[in-house]
This record gives C-alpha cells, structure tokens and sequence, in this order.
C-alpha cells in the first residue's frame, strides 16, 4: 500500500495559498493549515476594529479558506519571535519596514520545524514567480527553501514549473505535470483557477497581508522607536498603530483620535493603561495620549482632541481628562483651529 | 459539569481563536469551554475553527457588549 504523504501548507486567507493547497490535495496529498500571527497582520483586527456595523461577515480569511478546503487550520502566535525579524533583517526592509526575505524564511522555518513535530512531510506555500519584488523572485525563492532549513522539502505549486524539482515531485508524491507554471504579477491566471475549483469568493488583499508594506503604518512605527528611543514594540503598540489619527504635537508625546465609533470603543478598552480624553458637551472622539505628560500638555492634547469634534467652531467646549487609575476632571479649553495644527504633527 | 472558562475579552482576532486553540489542546473530549469576547468577530471565527477541528458549539450569544461561545472539546 502506499503511504499517505502529508503536506502543511502555510494559510495566509488570501487566494494563492488557497489554490496551491488545493492544487496539492487534488493530488490525494492530506493536506493541514498553518497560519502565523505575527501582530502585523491585516487580518482580522482592522476589520474588527473598523466598520462594527458594516454588512461583511467579520470573519478570519485563513479560517475561512480552510473550511473551504475542508482541512484543519494551526493558528501559531510568533508575535515575541518575529520581532528579532523586524529589528534585524539580514536580508533589509523592503519600500517601507517591511523585512519581507526575512519573514518568508522565518515562516518556512517554522512550517519546516512543525512538519518534523507532526510526522508531516513537505511544506507548501502560495508563493509565485516574480509576484513580489523581494521574496517571490526567481533568485530569492531558492534562497527562501536553503535558508529556513526546508530545502526540497518546499514545494510552490503555483510555480513549480518554474523551479527545480523538488522532493515531492522527484520521488513522485505529486505529479510535477499538475503542478503550475506561473510568473509575474497578473492575477488572471488564478481567478482563473479560482473559477475552475468553483471559488466563488476570495480574498485577494491589495497591498499583501502585512501592515508593515503600508507607507503610513511604517512610518508611525518608526516614530515610535524615534519617541521611545530604542526599536521595541510590545503587541498593544502595534494595535493601536493600526487605529485612529496619531499626531505628535510635541517629541515626548502623541496623541491617538478616534475616527469613527468602532475605533472609539477600541481605544476606550485602553484607558486603563493612558490618559484618555472625552468631549463632555459637544459629540465628539476619544482619544488617549501615549508619553508623559504635564498640565500644559494635556491641555494641548485636548485642545486637538476638540478640533476634531462637533464643537469645533466654539469659542469654548468642555472636555473629560481621564487618568489610567480612574479619576477624571472636565478642563474648559479652546478648541485649536485648522491653521494652528501643523501638517507635521499628523503621522 | 462547570466549563472551562476562558476569558479572552480585549483581545481581537485571531487572539481569541488562539487562545481557544491552545487551551483544548489540553482538554478532553466531552469538556465544555465557554469563551467570553469583546471582539465580535469570534462570534464567526471561534465556530468556524470548531467546526474545521471536530469541536460542537453549543450555544452562541452576545449581549451589549460582549459575546459567549460556549462549545464541547471533539475528539480531536
């Protein structure tokens, strides 16, 4: 009889490892999921967070794509490891901070450790040729298999055609025949697929799954370490990066402001870690300040906080200073206008 | 029989799936496990990954500001 092969493949919840994974089980490979939460994932919390009142399902992608493949889903938190890829990439950051070489190899890594944990046999990722300007290249792809320890023991099914052989395909567990040849950025080829398998619905995320590609994300997290003096980051710091306006009207403090209700709820769940600021008689948002903070600050901070409510265009407006431990104050302030808000405070 | 509580309020997704994950790893079959959430996308996630590991949820509910899933460990 021949032995059952066993392949994880790693879930990102967007299109591409959907269709390889699908590729390989088409083949009778038993298939399992994995999926890594790295903090950094666009996945989930923004959606969570944003839109609570919104018509789409509020669902996980990774775990949706595995009930559609009708496999078990590993969901790993990597968020401690993965900060040694985010302040050391040896291979460097991409466009922005996003240590992409890194993360790729450090993923497979992973898979490649769980496989031997779990008697699985191969690895499988989404990945495809030239679809990415630094992990899916033709030069970067081996070095993705060599680094991370898999070797041929990774198999890309959507490009595998593209690539040398890899074990799988040597000893004849998948058919290289039915694997894919595909190149480049064009995403037709696999709608195409997608229609094939009868995917009707997908995620196909535009700027990939991680926040760190995003210009705007990477350039609040690298004020962060600027304000904070050293490249350190704890899980509730990358939250909040992900919600609300961050403006920093002095070095040694920033200011978080809701911008719509979903977010407002979520920053209030951190009042009992900041100082937080209400509108007490005009409708307005909450925010929280990060840093430490004097008097004069605080009435800075509201001042800005006010700008951004209804009683924007008052003469005097009534806010709610908040400490961590629980005791709050109202403070009448003066609501800053447009022109006294300098473009370089917004992050 | 009382159920493993697990508390996983302020926690947004996947954490809560995670959370879940890792405790009825350690739990057998039969065991009930009520899931307390902020987040209100548990209320789709946490029965989506019952359902693609062999686990029943039992009852699901939300009040104004929090959301319960209550489930049984599978076999696994």
């Amino acid at each position: 009889m021949t032995q059952q092969r066993k392949a994880v493949a790693l879930i990102s919840g967007g299109l591409d490892s959907l269709l390889a994974a699908k590729l390989v089980q088409e083949q009778g490979i038993h298939v399992a999921g994995i999926n890594f939460f790295t903090g950094f994932c666009v996945e989930g919390h923004t959606h969570a967070i944003r839109r609570q009142s919104g018509d789409k399902p509020k669902r996980n992608n990774a775990l949706w794509v595995s009930e559609q493949l009708g496999i078990k889903l590993h969901i790993v938190d990597i968020i401690e490891e993965y900060k040694q890829v985010v302040f050391n990439p040896k291979y460097g950051y991409g466009a922005n901070l996003n240590p992409c070489l890194d993360c790729k190899i450090f993923m497979v890594r992973k898979a490649h450790q769980w496989c031997q944990q779990n008697d699985f046999d191969f690895i499988i990722t989404g990945e495809v040729v030239g679809q990415r300007p630094m992990s899916q290249r033709k030069d970067t792809m081996p070095m993705v298999s060599q680094k991370s320890g898999a070797e041929d023991l990774l198999l890309r099914p959507l490009s595998a055609r593209n690539l040398p052989a890899t074990l799988p395909e040597r000893e004849g567990w998948v058919d290289r025949e039915k694997l894919l040849g595909l190149s480049g950025r064009s995403r037709k080829p696999q709608i195409a697929l997608a229609n094939r398998f009868g995917f009707e619905e997908y995620a196909q995320p535009a700027g990939g799954c991680c926040f760190l590609t995003d210009a705007k994300y990477s350039s609040k997290l690298a004020d962060l370490w600027q304000a904070r003096g050293s490249r350190q980051y704890e899980l509730d710091d990358i939250m909040l990066l992900k919600v609300g306006r961050h403006l920093r009207p002095k070095p040694h403090f920033k200011v978080i402001i809701a911008r719509e209700e979903g977010e407002g709820n979520f920053l209030r769940g951190y009042r009992k870690q900041y100082l937080s600021i209400d509108s007490l008689s005009h409708l307005g948002p909450i925010a929280l300040i990060d840093g430490e903070v004097d008097a004069q600050d605080i009435e800075l901070a509201a001042r800005l906080v006010a700008r951004y409510g209804k009683g924007r265009d008052q003469a005097q407006v009534e806010m709610e200073i908040r400490t961590p431990a629980g005791a709050s104050y109202p403070l009448k302030i003066e609501p800053l206008t447009a022109a006294k808000i300098p473009e370089q405070w917004l992050l | 029989m009382k159920p493993v509580v697990i508390d996983a309020r302020r926690l947004l997704c996947p954490m809560p799936v995670i959370r879940v994950q890792n405790r009825v790893a350690e739990l057998s079959a039969g065991t009930l496990v009520k899931v307390v959430c902020s987040d209100p996308g548990a209320l789709n996630d946490i029965p989506s990954w019952c359902r693609i590991n062999g686990h029943r949820v039992v009852k699901s509910s939300r009040t104004e500001d929090e959301y319960l899933v209550v489930l049984q460990v599978g076999e696994g």
